[in-house]
């Protein structure tokens, strides 16, 4: 009887391990869809993503706040993240965008540096809280209660539409088409007449915005500071290189393995190895294969 | 003729060269230490040790064309090997400092060996996933490294042969200044020998390096142990002067205010270390000044520094990407030339180094 008891709450607790590995792949899946984007697009990762959802998240607090509604808030930050990942491109990148690979990424930290002090400058350094968008009480099924709640259940299904959104937008839409153009063949494209340069401010203003909601969806568990956000994008980061760093679909598997494993080992081996296991997982992937789990050929830019 | 043939035999040795600018620099050191207060010698203090972490960072990436994100987490190393080797085990100060750049060196191979492998924004995120997740382990084993609270060391006393009212932050600025020292020695003769010339084969074209017999992922790895060891050095200074090991004080911001440092200064030169070194050590002081005058909130003049940090490297990347050395290097050179035209000479040629 004790044995079975045990045994049951071994299960339970499985479950829950991987319902919430599922909630917290999800987010992964976005911030890594939103850094995709930026690659395919421009070939830079953007290590200022972070610090730009921390900054629409604040927004969408602020908003919440005075008009007291969520889904306003909602709605301002994705809508801020889109107009803000285009004047990022359009101000800071597009001057670096045929510099050396050094040039981008100190650029990008440059900017995520900048965007933290500002956001301490105005809102303080101690995190706060932020609302959920449904219930965070957990299911009950058959008595016991998971730790999976209707705001998980949220957070994977838009979570799912956005990326079966950019999907579709990337491959049923002349703009998609225009924008895979620019990202493969730059030359070619503008030859074709393709406005290459807007096809990348909109990569930037498309990724920010996905790279917004996460913001949204993550900040209720881990509250909104403005170093909040930082382990995220290296999850989100771990995700994209797991899918290879090219690939959204790849970017959505990765996030959702990412976020199974941490969960397990956050579960078992407790919440502090959580970061060091994704330095272990990142490392483990780039030595055996450094383009990706999915990808079947191997570049190597000179 | 005389002074020309000295000259000579600077040029051709640069052990020679190497420790004649060391003596200067630590006769300049310590005439400066014996003027200034005891609050002026923390800082000289506290500019030795980022002066160690970032010699070791610009080598590094001006030299390899290596980023790394990961030196604030590569000096915690080093700080905490200091602090458990004079805290637990009783160890004296220097054979201490040894361990730590030995120590984070030993550290630094097997991420060297995994960092000669990525490329542009994959190192950079590998070493930033670094930095963000080595602290955990303060916090994983807070019996080992005192969790939150970190780990604290007495002071390292004076000799009483300087005199009983010899003060503490003088001594400490002494031995920062050594340690710092022994790093612009070691690298400068690094960078003038045949390994540096190797290094730079590499960063310019890795495929024409290894087709001239170069093992470039060795030349790499061995380029990350050494910036390592210097990081640790620096972080092993770090906890002498502040006789305190804490995870807050490495937190990624540190990595990315050594990043500024070293891209100020300008990649690849132990005098833009300078320059950086001074920034990181004096720009918080100045800031808070700023900040009273304008009477500004703690939340403002705290957050002021970083602020300051992240427009320094946008800036330089969009306007003068290589840094203040380079920039003095360019000045220098168009005052050089206006002065030769005006003589009616030409510009002096620089002289190979073919030693």
């Amino acid at each position: 009887m004790g044995w079975n008891l045990r045994r049951e709450a071994l299960v339970t607790k499985f479950i829950d391990l991987t319902l919430n590995g599922i909630s917290s792949g999800a987010i992964y899946a976005a911030v890594a869809l939103a850094l995709v984007l930026i690659w395919r697009a421009t070939r830079i990762v953007n290590f200022a993503q972070g610090a730009m959802l921390m900054i629409t998240t604040f927004i969408a607090s602020a908003v919440i706040n005075s008009s007291g509604s969520y889904i306003v808030g909602f709605i301002v930050a994705l809508l801020s993240g889109l107009v803000f990942g285009a004047i990022v491109e359009r101000v800071l990148i597009r001057p670096v965008e045929n510099a050396p690979p050094l040039n981008p990424v100190i650029l990008t930290l440059g900017l995520y540096t900048l965007l933290v002090a500002i956001a301490g400058m105005i809102w303080g350094n101690t995190p706060r809280s932020f609302p959920a968008a449904f219930s965070l009480r957990g299911y009950t099924v058959g008595g016991t209660t998971l730790l999976f709640t209707p705001n998980d259940t949220f957070i994977v299904l838009i979570v799912i539409a956005v990326a079966a959104g950019l999907a579709l937008f990337f491959r049923a839409t002349t703009l998609g088409l225009q924008m895979r153009a620019s990202a493969f063949a730059p030359e070619v494209a503008k030859l074709l007449g393709v406005r290459v340069g807007r096809m990348f401010t909109l990569g930037w203003a498309l990724a920010s915005l996905v790279g917004s909601l996460a913001g949204v969806l993550v900040a209720p568990s881990t509250f909104l500071g403005p170093n909040s956000f930082d382990p995220i994008l290296i999850s989100g980061f771990v995700a994209a290189v797991l899918g290879g760093l090219d690939s959204p679909p790849g970017a959505v598997i990765g996030g959702l393995i990412l976020g199974l494993a941490l969960s397990y080992v956050s579960g078992y081996e407790g919440s502090a190895l959580v970061p060091l296991a994704a330095l272990v997982i990142l490392f483990l992937v780039l030595m055996i294969r450094p383009s990706g789990l999915f990808s079947t050929t191997r570049e190597r830019r000179v | 003729m005389s002074l020309n043939r000295v000259r000579g035999v600077f040029a051709a040795h640069t052990i020679l060269r190497s420790l004649l600018i060391v003596a200067l620099a630590g006769l300049a050191l310590w005439i400066i230490s014996l003027q200034i207060s005891a609050y002026n010698d923390l800082q000289l203090a506290t500019g030795a040790y980022y002066f160690a972490a970032l010699a070791g960072l610009t080598v590094l990436a001006g030299l390899s064309g290596q980023i790394s994100l990961g030196h604030g987490a590569l000096m915690a190393i080093g700080a905490y090997t200091v602090a458990l080797l004079i805290g637990n085990e009783g160890w004296a100060v220097i054979p201490a400092l040894v361990a730590s750049a030995v120590v984070t060196g030993l550290v630094g191979i097997p991420v060297g060996a995994a960092a000669s492998r990525l490329r542009g924004p994959y190192l950079a995120g590998a070493t930033l996933a670094f930095a963000v997740g080595l602290p955990a382990l303060a916090d994983k084993f807070p019996k080992t490294f005192g969790g939150e609270n970190g780990l604290s060391i007495n002071p390292s006393v004076p000799p009483a042969s300087l005199g009983a009212n010899f003060p503490l932050e003088r001594w400490e600025a002494w031995i920062a200044c050594a340690g710092a020292l022994v790093v612009l020695f070691v690298l400068y003769n690094v960078i003038h020998s045949g390994i540096g010339r190797s290094l730079r084969a590499v960063r310019d074209d890795e495929i024409a390096a290894s087709l001239s017999g170069l093992h470039v992922g060795r030349i790499q790895t061995g380029a990350f142990t050494l910036s390592a060891a210097c990081a640790g050095l620096g972080g092993g200074l770090l906890t002498v002067v502040l006789q305190l090991a804490q995870p807050g004080a490495f937190p990624l911001q540190l990595s990315l205010a050594l990043l500024t440092g070293v891209v100020l200064g300008g990649l690849g030169s132990l005098t833009g270390a300078v320059w950086g070194a001074a920034l990181l050590t004096l720009l918080p002081n100045w800031t808070n000044d700023l900040a009273n005058s304008f009477s500004l909130s703690n939340q403002v003049s705290h957050n002021m520094p970083l602020a300051i940090y992240g427009i320094v490297l946008i800036v330089a990347m969009l306007a003068w990407p290589s840094g203040i050395q380079g920039g003095v290097i360019a000045i220098g050179n168009w005052l050089r030339g206006m002065w030769s035209r005006r003589a009616g000479r030409h510009p002096q040629q620089r002289g190979l180094d073919v030693a």
